[in-house]
């Protein structure tokens, strides 16, 4: 069957959404353009699916969390009722981190950048009233993200769900830790184990689960260029592909499962030449490197987040002109989700005021501009191709030193990249080189080095988060502690330490079986610190 | 130039908070302004910070913060400070909201600068810092 057929089928096959596939002005639209290759097809540079946004629109998933879980569950029901497709959490530092909210580390953090989840009963109240056999969660959490799908499947089960009807993502990418944005608990061996028994668990028991979303999100934040993001992202999914072949793992079905999460940044251009890069050479290495033979599993799925990092403390109203040209790249280059920042991001966390506005922002580039009617309008277009091009092999000269630094692996490479500093370096590197530009006036930020008249008008109303927080978590987490049966407790944390020290047992069943017992998450985390150690990154500059 | 002594200045990240693109800038333009430059690195504690300012005998801390934990932490470190008996000027980067400055320079910080602060006025906030100390 020739291409155009086989896209034609495809096409035809797929249920389209209710509305004209036309101009404004009433001009009928084609669904794709160009006598090139076709969306849908190997190796899906213009896209993973024939129809486009024409079918379902991106998945329009807003991240949010605050104080308590009451606080950040009210927002979770507001998102919803605007709109919001889909839900997606922030934790705060300690749980991140693996602290609970009274350890000594947790001070001034309790609640601040995301929320705090000590035990279940956080998770319970989190995900209070919201279906979760209906909506799709997405968990931004690494070095603790098993204690946490754990409490999400435990949570399921309270509310009547079966964990084999949970949909959603767990971010769970922890090479990216070690490199960017430095939220690991455990070294990158036996870090990379609890990935993989987790790919393991959710591939057999989770249909609808995305076991791991690897980010390039908080590599380009932490400063990397797009082909560095880009590559050292791809990298990451092949270091995870080879880690779950070497223990026999199927890759045709975990790789279906597998999922992306890229940044939106200013350079127009760029950035969706780096998107449409990402899904071509995905299929090239899933197709012939690791040898997939299931489509699914060669397909490139990724949701995107405008650049927090682009977004301006001065005149922070023209972040949101920033954000909605970020948005359209993510659309053009074919996002299957979407976060968009809120314009007061760059000093504190949003209001629910301009939490909303982000997300009307998102609406507008889905619902006026036309761009969904088109599946990659910019496809063919020379300047576009080149930069797909120029991005590919950007990344593919990272590959290959990559390649020569693991002795012919992917996976040695990348760990052999974070011991020797390779990583960090290369990202600090970029992130000064754009700084000195800025400073000396050769790159212009609006409100920033240039155009600066109305910077002292600024005034911005900012989202508050109560000090009195933290004191309220603490006493909640002691009232749990109190409430609980601690035999059970005790045992439970005994099993996992059992599990840890046996590379035999997947870890997840003893977890779940703690995180019921309430066990807190330090708790569940310090049991696997006694067997696995703890991490620390060697200062450099 | 003048025959001032080097500056010597302690940089950490103290606590969870794991932005570390920020400091690790400025790390760099300091160094570059002259100054030597002690990078700590990330989940220091104020206890760390006070025994490597002790030891390398730096004139100055900075710290960077980005999770909104300013107003407990930098209490704590000037708290500690005072504790060890160390008179040097604490300096603090990263996201602080406008109405928190007044809060935490009546606390003793000596300086605080904000995101997109440029390189001349980073340099000039640690020297001026530093040299209203020495003059005391």
């Amino acid at each position: 069957m020739s291409e155009q057929s086989r896209w034609q089928e495809q096409y035809d096959a797929t249920r389209r959404r209710d509305v004209p596939f036309e101009t404004m002005s009433g001009v009928p639209v084609d669904p794709v353009h160009g006598d090139g290759p076709l969306p849908g097809q190997y190796p899906y540079t213009r896209g993973l699916h024939a129809a486009g946004y024409r079918s379902r629109l991106w998945t329009m998933r807003m991240f949010a969390g605050f104080g308590t879980a009451e606080d950040t569950n009210a927002r979770f029901k507001e998102i919803l009722r605007n709109g919001g497709t889909g839900l997606s959490t922030a934790f705060d530092m300690p749980t991140l981190m693996g602290y609970d909210s009274d350890s000594p580390w947790a001070l001034g953090e309790v609640g601040r950048a995301g929320v705090a989840v000590d035990t279940l009963r956080d998770m319970e109240d989190l995900y209070a009233d919201i279906d979760l056999g209906s909506v799709s969660t997405s968990m931004t959490i690494n070095g603790p993200a098993a204690a946490v799908l754990a409490m999400y499947i435990a949570v399921g089960e309270k509310n009547g769900v079966a964990k084999a009807d949970l949909a959603g993502t767990i971010q769970n990418d922890i090479l990216k830790e070690y490199q960017a944005q430095k939220e690991y608990i455990y070294p990158p061996r036996p870090s990379m184990r609890i990935v993989t028994d987790m790919i393991r668990y959710t591939s057999a028991e989770m249909p609808k689960w995305h076991p791991v979303s690897i980010s390039g999100y908080h590599i380009r934040e932490a400063g990397s260029t797009a082909a560095q993001e880009l590559a050292f992202t791809l990298a990451n999914g092949f270091a995870y592909v080879e880690a779950a072949r070497a223990e026999g793992q199927d890759v045709d079905q975990f790789g279906r499962r597998l999922s992306f999460f890229f940044n939106a940044h200013s350079d127009f251009f760029e950035e969706i030449g780096k998107f449409r890069a990402a899904r071509r050479i995905w299929a090239r290495w899933m197709k012939e490197r690791y040898g997939a033979t299931d489509e699914r599993a060669m397909m490139c799925r990724f949701h995107t987040q405008t650049a927090g990092v682009s977004l301006t403390a001065q005149q922070p109203e023209n972040n949101i002109a920033r954000v909605a040209i970020q948005a359209l790249s993510a659309a053009l280059g074919g996002t299957q989700s979407l976060h968009t920042d809120a314009f007061d991001e760059a000093l504190a966390l949003p209001t629910e005021k301009a939490a909303r506005i982000a997300l009307r922002t998102q609406q507008i580039v889905a619902h006026e501009t036309g761009v969904a009617n088109v599946v990659d309008p910019l496809g063919g277009a020379p300047y576009v191709e080149w930069m797909t091009d120029e991005m590919e092999r950007q990344a593919e000269a990272i590959f290959a030193h990559l390649e020569e630094l693991g002795d012919g692996s992917m996976l040695e490479g990348v760990y052999a990249g974070i011991e020797n500093g390779y990583f960090v370096g290369e990202i600090a590197d970029a992130a000064y080189r754009f700084e000195r530009e800025v400073n000396a006036g050769r790159r212009v930020i609006v409100g920033v080095n240039d155009f600066v008249e109305g910077n002292e008008d600024d005034e911005t109303n900012l989202l508050r988060i109560d000090a009195t927080t933290e004191e309220l978590q603490r006493k909640r987490l002691e009232a749990v502690k109190h409430e609980r049966d601690s035999v059970a407790v005790e045992a439970s944390l005994d099993a996992l330490r059992n599990a840890a020290q046996d590379p035999s047992m997947n870890l997840m069943p003893p977890i779940i079986d703690a995180v019921k017992t309430y066990a807190t998450e330090e708790e569940i985390s310090n049991a696997m610190r006694d067997v696995f150690g703890s991490y620390v990154e060697q200062a450099i500059v | 130039m003048t025959s001032e002594p080097v500056i010597r200045i302690v940089l950490a990240k103290l606590g969870l908070d794991g932005h570390d693109r920020g400091i690790k800038v400025v790390a760099r333009i300091l160094r570059d302004a002259g100054m030597e430059v002690i990078y700590l690195g990330l989940r220091q504690t104020t206890a760390s910070i006070i025994a490597a300012t002790e030891e390398e005998d730096a004139d100055a801390i900075g710290l960077s913060m980005h999770n909104a934990g300013h107003l407990a932490l930098a209490p704590a470190m000037l708290a500690a400070l005072d504790e060890a008996d160390l008179d040097i000027p604490l300096i603090i980067g990263g996201i602080v909201p406008d109405q928190d400055i007044p809060i935490l320079e009546a606390a003793g910080v000596a300086a605080i600068l904000g995101p997109g602060a440029p390189a001349e006025e980073v340099v000039a906030a640690v020297r001026n810092a530093v040299s209203r100390d020495r003059q005391q």
